[in-house]
């Protein structure tokens, strides 16, 4: 494969915890406009699949509980 | 909707939307409300609750044309002056009539405006001439409230599909689009009498200096899709050398919101603290002296406004924190930036298509119509000048009411096979591609190249390296691998992108003048050139398959402007030397 794999620090969190993913909650990936935003394969989680953040907030204000947190993204911040 | 091994199912609706950020729920809306039996449908890439540039609401209108403070023929004349002359007035006065109408409307929703004592619109002055800007400090609601309007009106949304191709049919009349999943990579069509384009910016076509390719002026969902399909369709664009060129908080690529703090009391300043600019409105002009100053000795520039009072800093952080693009607050927090102590330092933005800023957009006339019979464009992506948020508003409302009549004449025009068959496979082709280029590295590269080569000051050689270099890339599309559905929507956007460029490169180079300040500022023609370049430049696909333009006249003014007025915005620099006499 003469491809890669690169890491990136991404700007979304999402506490785990918190988050309410198991229930059937899909409000953050909803609402993203980028849809960079994706529930984890057991349901567990949201997490931040792909670095392409517009650091907009829709997710971090829309999230019922509160786990979603935004950071501006390092290249810029 | 199916995949890819069984034809795609196609959908027939009278009025297609694409674009669900401002214009198009507008256009749907009033679709609806003008016909209710028709079948209108909203087709949106992410989702209309959240999506296009107000997905975080606006902090104000920038040009609100209410009586006892500005007229529409005031209004007229200073955007046909603040873009130097090259606009069709007819556009400008179907915007600025139905304006007020507009805002009404919207405060009957329950968009809050800033009114004072007595109820009536407290509006600002932030123009050259007249006074139209009007705060919505609790604008963050304008979404919600949107999407009720949808419900309400029974519009069907269509979520997380994006539109690829439009098709035409019969005497060159829309038919249709094609559009692509991109959780799923299904593909489908839906057939239509008539289509709105409300696709807003082309947003990711310059690079921001930060290299971050997501952290752009506009909402970087707005690649400029819109731009290229009527382009592909053969619509004629205009004025796509009057690029889109924003002062901005450097690095966090926002808007510093001078609308917002000028009337506060704020203002751009240089290194000194001083102002070199009369007025904060945003217009090509004002962008040069931006630049000038950016790049000059007294550079760079700021945002001053930490000579305020500590309540009016207060005020200022409650609207700029809350409305548009509220992670300012935190960009400024990791920076330790305090408005009180420091001034905010500002940047140029990279360059992009918008007519809501600029003039930059596919051709339409006072009804919203392209060149294509049925197809209307509004918004952002649209060509009236300066027309903003409220615009968008205004123009959507005109063309969702003006597709109602076209519906009533005309049938749907049939597609033909052949042309789905062929865009099917065009854009599932990244899905087959083994060893190819991400799409995220082609898109880096066409951006830079972008940055490196059409950004003013203009400069013929390097413009024609930069088709060279375009030539290249567009080889390399059939390269592009797409390892999931959400890497084939930014593998199509790539398209779109160069698509962009490529126009921006030859209808810069076209117009062998400058005109509009820094954003058609061509160095090895400095002069403006009334004689030979009074005339709009149009775009459109020519018949090798590439770019081609040709001009377009200007068409009667229905305002003549005075000798006095012509220049007003030619003279935005303050000389120090003036400032201390």
């Amino acid at each position: 494969m003469p491809l890669a794999k690169n890491l990136s620090r991404v700007p979304v969190t999402i506490d785990a915890d918190a988050c309410i993913a198991d229930k059937g909650c899909t409000v953050c990936v909803d609402v993203c406009p980028l849809d960079v935003l994706v529930i984890a394969d057991d349901k567990s989680t949201a997490y931040m699949k792909y670095d392409e953040c517009w650091y907009c907030l829709p997710c971090e204000t829309d999230c019922p509980k509160n786990a979603v947190k935004v950071e501006i993204p390092y290249l810029l911040s | 909707m199916n995949d890819e091994n069984t034809a795609a199912e196609i959908l027939e609706v009278d009025v297609l939307v694409i674009g669900g950020g401002t214009a198009g729920p507008m256009a749907a809306v009033k679709a609806k409300e003008k016909n209710p039996k028709l079948k209108v449908a909203l087709l949106e890439k992410a989702n209309v609750k959240r999506s296009g540039c107000i997905s975080m609401g606006m902090d104000g209108l920038n040009n609100a044309v209410i009586p006892g403070h500005a007229t529409p023929e005031q209004y007229v004349k200073e955007i046909t002056i603040a873009n130097d002359g090259i606009v069709n007035q007819k556009t400008i006065m179907a915007y600025a009539t139905r304006s007020y109408d507009m805002i009404n409307q919207l405060d009957e929703w329950g968009v809050k405006f800033e009114k004072d004592e007595t109820g009536d619109y407290n509006v600002k002055k932030v123009h050259h001439m007249g006074t139209y800007v009007l705060p919505m400090p609790e604008g963050h609601h304008m979404k919600k409230i949107l999407y009720r309007q949808l419900r309400k009106k029974r519009v069907q949304v269509i979520n997380r599909f994006m539109a690829t191709r439009l098709f035409t049919g019969k005497e060159g009349r829309i038919a249709g689009a094609h559009l692509v999943n991109p959780r799923t990579a299904e593909t489908a069509v839906i057939k239509a009498k008539t289509i709105i384009l409300c696709t807003g910016a082309a947003g990711r076509l310059g690079m921001p200096t930060s290299g971050y390719l997501f952290g752009t002026y506009e909402n970087p969902t707005n690649a400029g899709d819109g731009y290229s399909m009527a382009y592909h369709a053969g619509a004629e664009l205009s004025g796509l050398e009057c690029y889109q060129i924003n002062p901005l908080i450097k690095d966090y690529n926002g808007p510093a919101c001078a609308y917002v703090t000028g009337p506060m009391g704020g203002y751009t300043a240089n290194a000194q603290g001083d102002r070199f600019i009369e007025c904060d409105y945003w217009s090509g002009q004002m962008m040069l002296e931006f630049f000038k100053e950016l790049e000059g000795g007294r550079g760079p520039v700021f945002l001053k406004i930490d000579h305020l009072a500590d309540e009016t800093i207060e005020e200022i952080e409650e609207i700029l924190h809350s409305n548009e693009r509220p992670s300012r607050g935190r960009f400024h927090e990791r920076r330790n930036t305090n408005y009180r102590e420091k001034m905010v330092e500002m940047h140029i933005s990279e360059i992009g298509f918008c007519s809501g800023h600029s003039a930059s957009g596919i051709w339409t006339d006072e009804n919203a119509r392209t060149t294509i019979p049925g197809l209307y464009a509004a918004g952002d992506c649209g060509s009236v000048p300066h027309n903003y948020m409220l615009g968008a508003f205004v123009y959507g409302a005109i063309a969702g009411e003006d597709a109602v009549d076209y519906c009533a004449q005309y049938e749907h025009s049939d597609i033909n096979p052949d042309d789905i068959t062929k865009e099917q496979t065009r854009v599932l082709a990244p899905t087959k591609v083994k060893d190819g280029i991400p799409p995220e590295q082609m898109e880096y590269k066409l951006r830079r190249l972008v940055n490196d080569y059409l950004q003013p000051p203009k400069v013929t050689k390097k413009m024609e390296i930069g088709r060279e270099r375009f030539a290249e890339i567009r080889k390399d599309l059939e390269k592009l691998q797409a390892s999931d559905p959400h890497e084939l929507m930014r593998a199509m956007e790539v398209h779109f992108i160069l698509d962009c460029a490529e126009m921006a490169a030859v209808s810069s180079m076209y117009r062998t003048e400058s005109r509009w300040g820094l954003y058609h500022y061509r160095v090895d023609y400095p002069q403006t050139d009334d004689n030979e370049w009074f005339c709009h430049v149009q775009t459109m696909k020519g018949e090798d398959g590439l770019p081609t333009c040709k001009k377009r006249k200007i068409e009667p003014y229905i305002l003549d402007l005075d000798d006095t007025e012509k220049n007003a915005y030619n003279k935005l620099r303050i000389e120090k030397e003036l400032i201390e006499a």
